[in-house]
Formats: structure tokens, sequence, C-alpha cells
């Protein structure tokens, strides 16, 4: 293994198992993925429309008893300072751990607003817990918050600093409700604009509105938008009995390419008029992507999800799924009859389980000197 | 969050040259946060600059205020007294006494050298918050000022955050019959 270490070293891995003669490929060029920032300020917030990072974690708390108005805006000041200053690079004021603060990564963290922040400051809330559905499993743990912090990175160490800086800010106004840490690709893996794929294997937001659609689908008028968190567990152990065919069939997408059973490419447009041969159709109307599919591009979603992949338990069978998380401007238009027919009927509910939910109104974002939510809240 | 202010100090500092005001920018623009120059009718030059100054928050009793001090003249600075609607201050320094650091009262104040920075921090030299009138909560903005040697004076407003270090002991020593010592919180 030493001579695996030093070829490392020296700027190569074998590619080949070790009996054959080693052919050696060259690693990549250091690519510097460390400094790479996005604003924080500006109109809206950042970690939404942009490019998803490998790794996100939703913090979600539930506010002290007797946070008011006026504590909620000692919060968001202080939050948004420390956002401002972490997603640039800089530690945060009192930052302990300041190298720490150094490698943004692409950080972004992102603020939302539960039914319950609105009720605490006395505001009607522009968001609803959404309804029972049928498929819902839902627990405690993994549900409901009065604010939200999403923050993202490329890297999980910059995510976990961020994260543990924002909580000490935020803890004397709440407790932690529940935390939900994801992961997708990392940077260099995918050339950007991939469609990433899910713990079932599956490419996952193929569907995902882009550029001017992506628009008209995330942004109201005034910045602002509208956040739904579900946490959905995945069951691989009976997944895996499926042969690909039976895969295929529940979401009526390939599971390679992630084009439609009536397509060759991942972005063909699913033909659902198309039938086989015994007369039925091509897509099956189970599938997934038949049951989500949305004609208007209005009433689409965006969706940045992340796949959580926590220690299997002692039979050794995985606890995984996907953060789902979908933007959209107005949650009961866009998101909701979606999830209704997919709650009716959709083959792929036979191995997934929504366990958690949440909703979040997203303030428009803030100027430097100002913070978000200040529009809401001043 | 308008956190860093740039205050102007008056004649006395002022007087040394546009040399080293012009280091000043130098100062600020190395500070991603935003500074506000505020100027008053008789001074001609920027001569400290507070940067990202904050205050840790506290339920009761003692506190301490943290910051950056920049000089951004060609000639020291000394901040000779501190003061706020909030609370008595005392400018506090660390020392070793019986083998364990205590804070005790700076001696002839924060001496800022020509073009140099001073860091107040936690650990280090600072300004206590003797006995404030109000708990000071997480989110609160604090208004300070600063009275340099010579008459210039430098407002800044600092933001409250909790913290749970800096509980240094305080060594009130001979100049400070009337400070309750003992370890703050």
């Amino acid at each position: 293994m030493a001579g695996l270490g030093s070829a490392a070293a020296a700027g190569y891995l074998s590619a080949t198992p070790a009996e054959s003669a080693p052919a050696t490929v060259p690693v990549a060029d250091f690519q510097d993925i460390g400094t790479g920032i996005l604003p924080f300020y500006g109109d809206r917030q950042s970690g939404i429309t942009d490019e998803p990072p490998a790794h996100g974690s939703f913090v979600a708390l539930t506010l002290a008893k007797g946070t008011d108005r006026a504590a909620l805006g000692r919060l968001m000041r202080l939050l948004t300072d420390d956002a401002a200053r972490l997603t640039r690079g800089e530690p945060a004021l009192g930052d302990t751990d300041a190298e720490l603060a150094v490698h943004p990564a692409r950080l972004t963290v992102t603020f939302g607003f539960g039914p319950g922040l609105y009720r605490a400051a006395g505001l009607k809330s522009p968001v609803a817990d959404l309804p029972a559905f049928t498929i819902d499993r839902l627990e405690d743990r993994w549900s409901g918050g009065d604010l939200v912090m999403q923050i993202c990175s490329d890297d999980s160490l910059t995510v976990s600093h961020t994260q543990r800086m924002l909580i000490k800010d935020a803890r004397p106004f709440g407790a932690i409700r529940w935390v939900q840490r994801g992961f997708r690709r990392s940077a260099g893996v995918h050339k950007a604009g991939f469609t990433q794929r899910n713990v079932f294997g599956q490419l996952d937001g193929t569907a995902n509105p882009k550029d001017a659609a992506m628009e008209t689908v995330v942004w109201n008028a005034d910045h602002s938008t509208q956040l739904v968190v579900r946490r959905v567990r995945t069951d691989i152990e009976t997944w895996d009995l499926l042969s690909v065919g039976d895969k295929e069939n529940s979401t009526g997408r390939r599971m390679e390419s992630g084009a439609p059973l009536t397509g060759t490419a991942e972005h063909d447009e699913p033909d659902f008029t198309k039938t086989d041969s015994t007369g039925l159709p091509v897509m099956p109307n189970f599938s997934h992507v038949t049951r989500a599919h949305v004609t208007d591009p209005a009433l689409k979603i965006l969706r940045r999800p992340f796949n959580y992949d926590e220690a299997p338990d002692a039979q050794g069978r995985p606890d995984s799924g996907l953060v789902f998380a979908s933007y959209q401007a107005d949650i009961v238009r866009q998101y909701l009859p979606i999830q209704r027919r997919l709650a009716e009927k959709d083959l792929l509910n036979e191995w997934t389980t929504p366990i958690g939910s949440a909703v979040f109104a997203i303030p428009p974002g803030c100027t430097e000197g100002g913070w978000i939510g200040e529009r809401v809240l001043a | 969050m308008m956190l860093t202010r740039t205050v102007v100090a008056v004649a006395a500092l002022a007087l040394t040259t546009l040399a080293g005001c012009g280091s000043s920018s130098d100062s600020t623009a190395s500070s991603a946060a935003p500074a506000a120059t505020a100027t008053s009718a008789s001074a001609t030059a920027a001569a400290l600059t507070v940067r990202d100054p904050w205050v840790k928050a506290a339920d009761t009793g003692m506190t301490a205020a943290f910051a950056t001090l920049v000089n951004n003249t060609g000639a020291d600075v000394t901040v000779e007294s501190a003061s706020s609607p909030a609370s008595p201050l005392e400018l506090h320094t660390m020392t070793m006494k019986d083998g364990a650091m205590v804070m005790e009262p700076k001696e002839g104040g924060f001496v800022i050298k020509a073009g140099g920075t001073h860091e107040l921090s936690p650990g280090g030299d600072h300004l206590m918050l003797m006995k404030p009138s109000a708990p000071v909560k997480p989110g609160d903005e604090l208004s300070f000022t600063l009275k340099l040697a010579g008459g210039g004076t430098v407002d800044f407003t600092a933001v409250a955050k909790p913290f749970a270090g800096a509980q240094e002991s305080y060594d009130p020593g001979m100049s400070m019959p009337s400070a309750s010592a003992g370890a703050h919180q």
C-alpha cells in the first residue's frame, strides 16, 4: 500500500486492480472550490435558485415563549450579520473558531419563517401547515418549526461551523426543533446543471424549471418565495428486490439516463399518449412522473433536495432518504396540487414514506445595513 | 448591519497630516463591513476607526465590549476613557496575578500605535461594563463613546452577542474600592 500512497502523493492514482500492470490516470488539477462566494445581500435571498452545492443543513427552531416581534428583530439582526460575514469567508463577530470561516465554498444561509413565527409577531402568516396526506407517517421530531436556516456549501466543515455560529446566536430566542443534513454529488464530480441522483439511484430533479421559467415558478413580485421541507424515508431493502424494469416503471424514467420511457434522453418530454403493443400507456399512469407532471409551467415547483444517509441499524438496514426541499412562489397554488396527486396515486409511494413536513415563508433579501425579515418584522 | 463606524476625532489628533488619513482607506477597505464616516464641526480627519464592535450579552452583572481599534494616523492615539448610556465603563487589561490571569484597570488607557491596530478581545484588553442599568439582551445595540487623549471622541454602536467565553476573574486592585470583585458572567 506504500506504493499506492506514494503514487497518490505524486499526483497519480492507480485506476486498475493491482494484479494488472498499473495504468495511471492523472488526478484532476486542483480546483479552488473553497474561495467560491455567492452574494449574500440582494433583493432575494441566496441558496434558492443557485446551483445546489454538495452539502445542505436545515435547522428549524421553536421560538421560546415571549419571543415577540422586537425580539425577533434582534434575532434576525444577529443572524443576518453572521450570515453576511460567514458567506464572504470572514469569521462571525465573536467567532471562537475564526480559522474555520475562511473557505466559504459557495456558502449560503437562507432564512425562512414558519407559521409560528408570524403568530409570535402578531402577524398573519402567508404559509400554513400542509394538510394531512394518507401516505404521511409524520414524526414530530422532523416536523414543524417557527424559523428555519438553510445552510449550504460545497464544504461540509464550513456547513458545520456556520451552523454552530448561527445556533449560538439563535438559542437565546428558541430551541432546536430539528436539524436535517443532506448531501448531493460533490463539486467537480459533475458539470454544473447536471441532475443529481438520489439514494434510489434515480436522477432527481429533471423536470425542474430553468432560467425564465424558474423566475415565474419561484419568485413573487416582492422577491419572497415559499419553502416546503419534507423528510422522505426510502425503503431501500424492498427497493433492492425490484428488477431494473420495475424500478423504471415506478417512476416512468430510465434509471441510467433518466429519459422518460417514451424517449431516449433525460430532457425528452414524456409522451403520455404513447401506448405499447398491449394498448397500455408506455408511461404507466401510476408512475411518479405521470402523476407529478405539470402542464402549465407556472404551476411547477423548484426541487432542491438533499440526500440523507444516517447510520444503519444493527441488521444493516439503511436509514436513508431525501430531505425534499422545494421552492415555489405559492405552496397552495403550486405544491399542493402536485402532492395531492402523488398522495392519491404514485407507485413510488410503495418504497417511500414522508416522515417529516414543514413549511416556511422565505422573506426577501436585504441590502447591506439591513436585515432579513425587516420588511416583515420592522 | 451597520456595526463599524469611522469616527472623527478633533483637532489635536487630526493634526497628524493627510498622509495618515490616506492610510485609513486601507484599513477600512480591508474590512468588508460597512464604515460610516461621521463628521463633526471641529474634526478634520478620521483618526480612529472602530471595527467589528460587539458586546457580550448578559442578563445580570458586569459584561464587556470588544472591537478592533484602527489608528489611521501617523501618530500614536491613546484612548483615555470610555462611556456609554448603558453602563459605567472602565478600560481593562488582563494580567498575571498569583499564577492566574485576572483583569484590572488599564493604567494610562489603550495606546494604539501609529498606523496600527489594537484588539479588544475576550482574554485581552476590553471595555468593561461595570454595572449595566438593564440586561444586555442578545441583539441589543449599545452606544459607546471613546475619549481620546487630547480631547477627541469616537462614537460607535456595538451589537450584543451571546458568548460563553470571556469569564475572566476581576481584580479591581487598590484604585477601584467601590467595584465589586469576583468573577463576572
